[in-house]
């Protein structure tokens, strides 16, 4: 093996180091509007997911601009504030928030048959990540219509099964409210009894990220409640 | 400055690289590297073969960038040359899943970053590119991607089949009316222990059907 020199092994790291850096940032830069184009799709595929609609990357703007029909914030007391973009709000910095500067996203939809339903959507803590979803309920704010989740980095045939219609076609029909009183959906180990109306089955080997679903839609939900109340019907 | 390849492309010996890691020299089986990953994402089998293609495209194009510096990196820093290399790899193909193949990146999700810390990468870049040229190298590294690939796919098979009953997601077991027989899924299966006991079994087979494998003590 050659002996390099001090300097050489320098100058080699050095012109290394440059040359990874440039390629990385021009990798990172140039891709970086086309990235943030997927996401914004992503969410939108997302939110036409819980409301049963099925969309490809192609025509989900489309059928977004069909089905989604209003958006709007609320504060936790379910009064409307005005001037805030509502697609842009990042569930992450509002749950840091004190909670009652905390601005909540509704999306309003009509679905084919005229019905008016709500999403909301919820975030919170898997096992290796972050957790999210929406969950869309009927006029009666108190029914689910359906639900989406999804997550960062749950193990694959475990936690990750929370995003399989095998789990998340438990949810419809399923009720957040006992007379009157929130109780939002509970996942039950070794699953749900079949009469309970508030509770699906966990995931088999995946009991904290079961858990966590849990807990993100218990969290999540109720800082809805005074809406969810004012605008049953 | 045409050079000519005194031998051909695809030479006895070139093909050899090719096949040995599939069989004798198999990275996971024989050479024991590359576990973790064996045992974390072979639940399913469709996360089993993205990972195994992943890691097959960047061992064999990091294995033809080392090859093609070989001669000017120092021996001194040689390994955190091969890690650079390695990890720029990783981040180029993570951006470019992320930008134009979405569905693909949602897939892999963590394990992009677990390729990184594949010792099967490093082990070739250290074994074979540091000493020989590119177009043998990147052989080299598409052999050893298939070895690995090969293991992580039998194993995924039967952890998913045994496991979810479920082949890449269709339900084989459900649809032949196993279940009606009182037949149940094997919880166990999913969990890592159980793909550890998997890969020991196939080692043992290997081991039983040649010989040669076994050290002598």
């Amino acid at each position: 093996m050659k002996e390099f020199s001090n300097r050489y092994i320098f100058i080699f790291s050095a012109v290394m180091v440059i040359a990874v850096a440039t390629l990385l940032s021009l990798a990172a830069t140039l891709l970086q509007p086309r990235q943030l184009k997927n996401l914004e799709i992503e969410k939108k595929n997302s939110m036409l997911e819980s409301i049963g609609v099925e969309s490809s990357a192609k025509n989900t703007e489309a059928l977004y601009e069909k089905y989604i029909t209003e958006s709007f914030v609320i504060n936790t007391k379910g009064e409307k504030i005005e001037g805030i973009d509502v697609f842009n709000i990042v569930q992450k910095v509002e749950q840091k928030k004190p909670i009652d500067q905390q601005y909540l996203p509704v999306f309003g939809a009509t679905s084919d048959n005229g019905e008016h339903i709500i999403i909301i959507p919820v975030e919170g803590k898997g096992l290796w990540g972050p957790i999210f979803g929406y969950v869309s309920l009927k006029k009666d704010m108190n029914t689910i219509y359906g639900v989406t989740f999804d997550h960062k980095g749950e193990t694959p045939g475990l936690g990750a099964e929370i995003n399989t219609p095998a789990f998340e076609s438990m949810f419809p029909g399923k009720t957040i409210y006992q007379d009157g009183k929130f109780v939002s959906v509970t996942v039950h180990k070794g699953g749900a009894d079949k009469s309970d109306i508030h509770g699906v089955d966990a995931i088999s080997g995946g009991t904290i990220t079961s858990k966590g679903l849990e807990k993100m839609l218990q969290d999540c939900i109720v800082k809805y409640n005074d809406y969810l109340l004012k605008n049953r019907n | 400055m045409s050079k000519h390849e005194k031998e051909p492309m695809f030479s006895a010996k070139n093909l050899k690289l090719l096949t040995a890691p599939l069989g004798r020299n198999n990275p996971i089986t024989v050479q024991v590297l590359g576990i973790c990953s064996a045992l974390a994402v072979t639940v399913k089998l469709k996360p089993a073969i993205v990972m195994a293609l992943s890691v097959t495209i960047v061992v064999a194009v990091s294995n033809v960038v080392i090859a093609a510096m070989r001669k000017s990196i120092p021996d001194r820093i040689r390994i955190i040359v091969q890690l650079v290399v390695i990890a720029t790899m990783v981040i180029l193909v993570d951006q470019f899943l992320k930008a134009f193949a979405f569905d693909v990146s949602k897939q892999l999700s963590v394990f992009v970053g677990l390729i990184i810390t594949n010792c099967i990468l490093m082990g070739r870049l250290e074994a074979f590119a540091m000493a020989n040229k590119p177009w043998p190298s990147f052989i080299d590294g598409l052999g050893n991607g298939a070895g690995y690939g090969i293991i992580l796919i039998i194993v995924a098979f039967f952890r998913e089949l045994l496991g979810s009953g479920t082949i890449y997601g269709y339900p084989v077991i459900s649809k032949a009316g196993i279940y009606n027989t009182g037949y149940e899924n094997n919880g166990m299966m999913i969990l890592p222990p159980m793909a550890l006991i998997l890969l020991g079994l196939i080692i043992w087979y290997q081991r039983s059907k040649d010989k040669s494998l076994i050290e002598n003590k």
